[in-house]
């Protein structure tokens, strides 16, 4: 637990995830490429870590190793002390209490927001049809998207549509949100409002958010810890606490504090950033 | 639609735009027609072909004859008996093979060999080994849709997005409700493309394959649009051939244009793009 947990009380008691020596070797008998490298990392529960690096580092393989999308070599990863994928196991199974929110955005096009945020309690069936909808509805509203229930999401802005994807994974009451680089393809003014957006949501609903981006702003804004990635094969080079008290506002972004941290971090993620740049590393 | 709606279509740039056009198209097509003698020198090819007029007086002469009307029936019968058998058969082939790579494996190499043989290619082969030459029409029509539908779903539902079935299965969906919820509607859109384009073959192929296979003698069967066209032009009314042809492309919009409201109904969130 670092220090500055300690400062919000609310915070989620589930949801640590572990992530101990764990390696994996895409093509392991061929062009055998290291994505990570014997990475290890604890990331505390109800903690919003981020994971920070240059595009194709390899911290996508690390959340998909997560989420239970890929398997990996070797190592383990558990969350609250249970495995999720080990050496017996090497793929984790998917399950709802780790949902991503995809980078580019995963909504169903064919079903109305509503319809979207429904989906995982629909499938699980524990609770009635009409109970269901009206939480989907009850989430909407509170995270300011009355009015777009049943709208299509081709019909609504893209920064709403992530925000319906958030209420969408939050229906499943996951333990942790995995975040893939969502505001990538957004520009940086939306990309401020989402961030405030998903900072209000985050201290209404116990979770812990594994965030991983390249934009080292919204990292620090963002995160009680930075963990900065090596360009592959991915581990991590440093980590730094972003000792600036929760619940945060936009002010952050021009306070003393946070340009110290970005002074302290910048020259790492661009020295990062330039080896997966000469290494000639495409999107992984 | 209602009155003020209709009104509005009608006075719309668009609507404008396309009758303009049409009219156009005839007046120059009978202007063709006509140029010897109007100017005396017979334009090429143009002036070879019925002028509308002609058309049209023949035309309305037939709208009083059941047999013309019966033309038309017995292309509509085939076309929707093949174009449905062809969605029946082919919207589940087309998805299983995507969904399944053993199958896959098995069917689609033989499918692919079979796929570029033109329906037309097929019609002296269905009329020996069909029992009846309504029945070879039928399959060759058939032929026509399936193909396209099928390409059309394989090509859909392999190409979803590996997110969507990501975020399903995180969320607790089961291989069913992967298939019946993402799967099934993010084909649909490809679903309605190869019908609609299945659509227009069908019509294509019906044609030949009722001139192939002529009127009344054979078997019983025969008749149909294109057996009115090729009966025209053997006993000389070129005034009837246009008449069919024209009822074709009739025929073959009405098909589409239902079809396309039909993909849109089952495809609301198109609309939105």
């Amino acid at each position: 637990m670092s220090a500055m947990m300690k400062d919000n009380e609310s915070l989620a008691d589930k949801g640590a995830i572990r992530i101990e020596d764990v390696v994996k070797i895409y093509d392991p008998d061929g062009a055998a490429v290291i994505a990570v490298d014997h990475c290890d990392l604890d990331v505390p529960a109800g903690e919003i870590c981020m994971i920070v690096g240059p595009s194709g580092c390899g911290k996508t393989t690390l959340l998909n190793a997560i989420a239970g999308f890929h398997d990996i070599t070797s190592g383990a990863i558990y969350l609250d002390d249970e495995l999720l994928c080990g050496p017996e196991k090497p793929k984790a199974v998917p399950g709802s209490d780790r949902i991503v929110v995809f980078q580019n955005g995963a909504l169903f096009p064919w079903k109305t927001n509503l319809e979207n945020v429904a989906f995982g309690p629909l499938m699980k069936g524990e609770m009635s049809k009409a109970d269901i909808y009206d939480k989907a509805r009850k989430m909407m509203a509170d995270a300011g998207l009355e009015g777009s229930e049943n709208n299509y999401p081709g019909e609504i802005s893209s920064g709403l549509r992530r925000r319906v994807e958030i209420v969408r994974a939050l229906m499943n009451e996951p333990k942790v949100l995995l975040f893939d680089e969502p505001y990538r393809a957004l520009d940086s003014l939306t990309k401020s409002v989402m961030h405030e957006a998903l900072l209000e949501i985050y201290y209404k609903n116990k979770v812990t958010i594994f965030f991983i981006t390249h934009d080292l702003e919204e990292a620090i804004f963002l995160g009680h810890r930075l963990v900065i990635m090596t360009s592959r094969p991915c581990k991590p080079k440093k980590i730094v606490e972003v000792d600036i008290p929760h619940p945060r506002d936009y002010s952050v972004l021009t306070s003393p504090r946070f340009k110290e941290i970005m002074a302290e971090t910048k020259g790492l993620v661009i020295e990062e950033a330039k080896k997966a740049f000469e290494a000639g590393e495409k999107e992984g | 639609m209602n009155f003020t709606k209709l009104k509005k279509k009608l006075n719309s740039r668009a609507t404008v735009r396309a009758l303009i056009a049409i009219t156009i198209f005839f007046i120059l097509w009978e202007i063709g027609s006509r140029s010897e003698d109007l100017f005396g020198v017979r334009f090429p090819w143009i002036g070879l072909v019925p002028a509308p007029s002609g058309v049209f007086a023949a035309w309305a002469g037939l709208l009083g004859d059941s047999s013309y009307w019966a033309s038309w029936y017995l292309s509509a019968k085939r076309v929707f008996t093949g174009f449905l058998v062809a969605m029946l058969l082919g919207i589940p082939f087309g998805l299983y093979m995507a969904v399944n790579r053993t199958f896959n494996g098995i069917a689609f190499p033989t499918f692919e060999i079979l796929r570029p043989i033109p329906p037309l290619a097929w019609v002296p082969a269905s009329i020996i080994f069909w029992p009846t030459a309504e029945m070879s029409i039928a399959f060759v029509t058939f032929l026509g849709a399936f193909y396209t539908i099928v390409i059309n779903v394989l090509g859909g539902a392999k190409s979803i997005d590996t997110r969507f079935f990501q975020a399903a299965e995180s969320m607790g969906a089961s291989q069913w409700d992967i298939f019946r919820r993402v799967v099934l509607p993010a084909t649909l859109p490809s679903i309605v493309v190869g019908s609609a384009v299945g659509m227009g073959i069908t019509w294509e192929v019906v044609v030949a394959a009722e001139m192939i296979s002529g009127g009344g003698s054979s078997g019983g069967a025969g008749g149909g649009l294109g057996f009115f066209i090729w009966n025209s032009y053997l006993g000389g009314s070129y005034e009837q051939i246009v008449v069919g042809m024209l009822s074709i492309g009739i025929a073959g919009y009405l098909s589409s244009e239902g079809l396309r409201k039909l993909g849109g109904y089952f495809t609301p969130w198109l609309k939105t793009r």
